[in-house]
């Protein structure tokens, strides 16, 4: 990150924020921002193959609490944690790959979207059962304190896997284990169509800690820099070897569950109220309003996103899918021989 | 030599992989202090402490799916199903999530889930299942069977080193009631994906595995008192991959196959050995391939009952004698 010209600074930065780091953040804010709106253009030009799963509304958070994380950390993200995937290092052109399901994605096909890992970066793949990451993390969680190391495990799910049995199961082995492990929980109003109220009867899902023996605390989802600053303070008492820790993310789904839902289910005037509390827009006016950042600076960036953008769109754009018999490979390590299908072989 | 039971010689195996290796480590329900339901894992927890010999809340897919993150990381977990029956519970991750993560996401899996399998002992429909078929569909799991206390230690020890996620179905009829002499200091190790003729013959072969091979054992030596048949047994000691040569070149010997699993028939792993011998055996075949399985119903508690559901050696002897007259 470059430094700007200090602008006159108002008050201190908190959460031990510096400045070169709230630019860096800015910076991934508005790569997950773009980035999907390019995955919008590639998906209507008929492009990406499959549903396109957007985070509009939910970058802050996202970007912030994987913003926490130290190199040798590990993190599980959901779909929407296009950011936090970004943040750790997962490349632009590989997203936009993976979307396109050409032959040259992390994954050379085989899985779509933000399904691809890279343990040396510090974040896993996720599969589609929601809730399943946890007890996969506690894991992960469990082998750093059996070596001894400090490092901490980050998994994020939705307001509707905490329904799912492997959530519990998940968060409790790990509580009663007490693995470093922060368990956040993106509060984003609806799964898929069902609204929180339908999903659980509970008033917070901050609450779910009690019976865990865990503590749970909860952030207003859209306020990066407090989102920041409690994940830092759950990640690094699990760095000491204070357990488990949940954190509800109170946020808001701003589209659909994938982008062919037209959610009728959403009231009009929610998404309004909710649009006029964007974390992007919220990030800019407190950053420059505090004169922490100058709206030049901000630009610069803006600008520097949309080439890397551009560059990385022409880079896979024409990229070949795969051949289809790489889909044999690699079930086993050691595989036997691929036996192909008999009637494959036949000679008429 | 010394002699030892099916239990013990896996006690053994597992024992000597813990030694061997410190990435190896234990993880279940009652497995530490207990020393688990059956005592397979009794004195573990004394000798290598409590980070190595994990006891855990009642989660199956939380043991399952924490065994797979600690693989991921460089571990060599060993997850205790406290019976087979209960892997339903971890159906999901083991499918799902363990068995493609090598495929979708280049990840590396190493785990055993083992757990005390199959009936015969009177423990009714839920701690007596044998559930082989149910993951025999999943591609990505390997599945072993051991039936001789030799192959219990040798499959848990190659199951323990292989690079991807196993199944390993011990069963507990077995546990305490055959013996065999083994070697002492000499380190076992059977081969995963190789089946084993433990009875040779040119009439008739029988393919089986688990408690099932014992029955068949003494069908066979039943069949060649009466008949004078001779009957070749092949253990298949894997399930998944199935040494499906070792298969086509005894029903290219014997001309006629038997096949006998202790699972249910429809949707059994008889099935697919059928389908295999039927593509690249079909010429060699003198008869109908048969099998003889479990009847199609929840396992019983009653022993009227499980005996009736259960094959019984009688019944492989009906079967072999119809086929070898055919």
């Amino acid at each position: 990150m470059s430094h700007g010209e200090g602008a006159a600074t108002a008050s201190a930065i908190p959460a031990g924020l510096s400045r070169e780091q709230l630019l860096e953040i800015y910076y991934y804010l508005r790569l997950t921002r773009t980035l999907e709106d390019r995955l919008v253009n590639l998906y209507r030009q008929g492009k990406v193959i499959g549903g396109l799963y957007r985070s509009l509304g939910q970058e802050g958070e996202s970007v912030a609490s994987a913003y926490t994380l130290k190199s040798g950390d590990v993190m599980s993200p959901l779909i929407r944690n296009l950011g936090s995937m970004l943040v750790r290092g997962a490349k632009p052109v590989e997203i936009l790959r993976q979307y396109m399901a050409k032959g040259t994605s992390p994954t050379h096909g085989r899985e779509m979207n933000v399904h691809f890992n890279d343990l040396e970066l510090g974040y896993l793949g996720q599969i589609s059962h929601l809730g399943d990451m946890v007890p996969v993390m506690a894991g992960i969680a469990l082998s750093f304190k059996m070596r001894g190391e400090p490092r901490v495990g980050l998994v994020y799910v939705g307001d509707g896997a905490t329904s799912a049995g492997a959530f519990h199961e998940g968060i409790n082995l790990a509580a009663v284990l007490r693995v470093p492990l922060v368990v956040i929980v993106e509060h984003n109003g609806y799964a898929y169509s069902t609204p929180t109220a339908q999903q659980t009867a509970v008033k917070r899902l901050a609450h779910k800690a009690l019976a865990y023996g865990i503590p749970g605390h909860m952030v207003d989802g859209n306020d990066v820099v407090a989102v920041y600053e409690i994940t830092k303070q759950l990640v690094e008492r699990a760095r000491d070897g204070g357990g488990v820790s949940l954190l509800e993310v109170v946020t808001y789904r701003r589209k659909g569950h994938a982008e062919h839902d037209d959610q009728r289910y959403q009231p009009k005037d929610e998404i309004d109220s909710w649009e006029r509390n964007d974390p992007v827009d919220r990030y800019v006016n407190r950053v420059t309003g505090e004169g922490w950042i100058s709206t030049e600076e901000l630009a610069e960036l803006d600008a520097r996103v949309s080439d890397e953008l551009a560059a990385a769109v022409a880079e896979c754009e024409h990229d070949s899918l795969p051949e289809g018999d790489t889909a044999l490979p690699s079930v086993y390590a050691h595989p036997t021989e691929a036996e192909r299908l008999w009637f494959r072989r036949l000679d008429v | 030599m010394s002699e030892v039971t099916y239990l013990e010689a896996l006690r053994q195996g597992l024992w000597e992989e813990m030694e061997r290796d410190d990435r190896v480590f234990l993880i279940g329900e009652d497995i530490g202090r207990y020393g688990g339901a059956f005592k397979v894992t009794d004195g573990f927890l004394e000798r290598f402490g409590d980070s190595r010999v994990i006891d855990t809340p009642i989660s199956e897919a939380a043991i399952v799916g924490a065994s797979a993150g600690a693989a991921h990381m460089g571990f060599r977990p060993v997850a205790e199903m406290q019976f087979i029956d209960f892997i339903s519970c971890a159906y999901d991750i083991l499918t799902n999530y363990v068995a493609t993560a090598r495929y979708r996401a280049g990840l590396s899996t190493p785990i055993v889930v083992r757990g005390p399998s199959g009936g015969f002992v009177r423990g009714g429909p839920f701690h007596s299942q044998m559930p082989e078929a149910a993951f025999f569909h999943t591609p990505g799991l390997k599945l072993v069977c051991p039936a001789t206390a030799r192959d219990a230690k040798g499959l848990i020890k190659a199951a323990i080193r292989d690079e991807d996620p196993v199944i390993y179905f011990e069963h507990k009829f077995l546990y305490r009631r055959i013996k065999e002499d083994l070697p002492e200091g000499e380190e076992i190790l059977t081969p995963i994906g190789k089946a084993n003729i433990v009875r040779e013959g040119s009439d008739l072969t029988i393919v089986t595995w688990s408690a099932m091979l014992w029955k068949c054992l003494e069908a066979a030596e039943q069949i060649e008192q009466l008949d004078g048949a001779s009957v070749e047994v092949l253990d298949l000691r894997t399930l998944l991959p199935m040494d499906e040569d070792a298969i086509v070149t005894s029903v290219k010997k014997t001309n006629k196959v038997l096949i006998v699993h202790e699972d249910t028939r429809t949707g059994g792993v008889a099935g697919e050995i059928t389908s295999r011998i039927n593509e690249r055996a079909f010429e060699w075949l003198d008869g109908p391939i048969m099998r003889v399985t479990a009847h199609d119903t929840p396992l019983p508690y009653s022993p009227p009952l499980e005996d009736f559901v259960l094959p019984q050696t009688g019944d492989v002897v009906k079967a072999a004698r119809w086929l070898l007259q055919y």
